[in-house]
């Protein structure tokens, strides 16, 4: 285990914005094409 | 005797239940992998002992990088066979692929983005690598638009493919790039031919990765196509009870 603690995990060494930010945004376009996904089935 | 079942879901008609039965599947395949591969990239894999753990953007870019280039080709691909045989099933294919490409592509440039600031210390370079993934996200926009610009479905199926072809030529320059000119972005620490230069907890939390998106790719592609299906074949008597049923469930 590489963490001690929860802060230390989101802190990510000092990289925290970098990791979270890439992983953050793949999360919301992931989210986003679901979204369009399910309304272009309602209309469809 | 199996050529003609394959040829069988050609038809919208037959793929169109075929795909609806095969979407939960891929969608909870995806689930399973991503969990897996997550706790992989954040638990088990070691700290980089250069990169510290900015590395750890490594589990999004690479995935993403592949299946943007991967998704890519068999786009282009089902462009080619509908212009060569004609089949309506091929450019629906293609343009349910293309929106999940761009999704991939895009994120396999941001991420990027994320990790050269603490690595090279610049967001963005024009290097080999980067430029041409850069054109990769407007070869899949410009394949959208096209085919949206056009309201003849089979004209523009066709407008679609040529230039899906045309541009495939670039998916060969972005995977030889690093070899071909000197990049700042670095060489490929996985390939076929020779043992891979990283860790193997790294390798596998990739591999995962890279499975995950492959069974979301699929179960996006299938969902859109279903909607394409739908939309297309709207005339068609089958579509039409298709969509009583459908309602009726719902």
């Amino acid at each position: 285990m590489t963490w001690g603690s929860m802060n230390e995990f989101l802190a990510m060494g000092g990289y925290g914005f970098y990791v979270w930010g890439s992983y953050g945004v793949t999360l919301l376009c992931i989210c986003l094409e679901i979204l369009s996904l399910k309304s272009k089935k309602e209309t469809a | 005797m199996m050529n003609q079942d394959l040829f069988r879901f050609a038809a919208p008609q037959a793929f169109f239940p075929l795909a609806g039965k095969l979407i939960p599947w891929f969608s909870v395949l995806a689930g399973v992998l991503a969990l897996a591969g997550l706790y992989v990239a954040f638990f088990v894999a070691p700290t980089d002992h250069q990169q510290g753990e900015a590395y750890r953007i490594i589990f999004i870019h690479v995935p993403a990088a592949w299946m943007s280039m991967f998704l890519y080709v068999v786009l282009a691909g089902w462009a080619g066979v509908g212009l060569a045989l004609n089949t309506r099933l091929s450019g629906m294919m293609a343009s349910a692929i293309a929106p999940t490409g761009a999704m991939f592509t895009f994120v396999a440039l941001w991420s990027g983005a994320l990790w050269g600031r603490p690595t090279w210390g610049a967001y963005w370079v024009w290097d080999a690598r980067l430029t041409s993934e850069l054109v990769l996200l407007f070869l899949y926009l410009g394949f959208i638009a096209l085919k949206s610009a056009i309201p003849d479905p089979v004209r523009a199926d066709r407008a679609g493919a040529i230039l899906a072809l045309v541009g495939v030529v670039n998916v060969p320059i972005i995977y030889f790039s690093v070899q071909w000119w000197n990049t700042l972005h670095q060489g490929a620490s996985v390939s076929l031919t020779r043992a891979p230069s990283m860790a193997s907890a790294m390798l596998i939390g990739m591999l995962l990765m890279a499975l995950a998106a492959w069974m979301y790719s699929f179960a996006t592609a299938f969902s859109r196509v279903r909607a394409i299906i739908l939309e297309r074949e709207r005339d068609a008597e089958w579509v039409r009870m298709t969509k009583d049923q459908m309602r009726a469930a719902a």
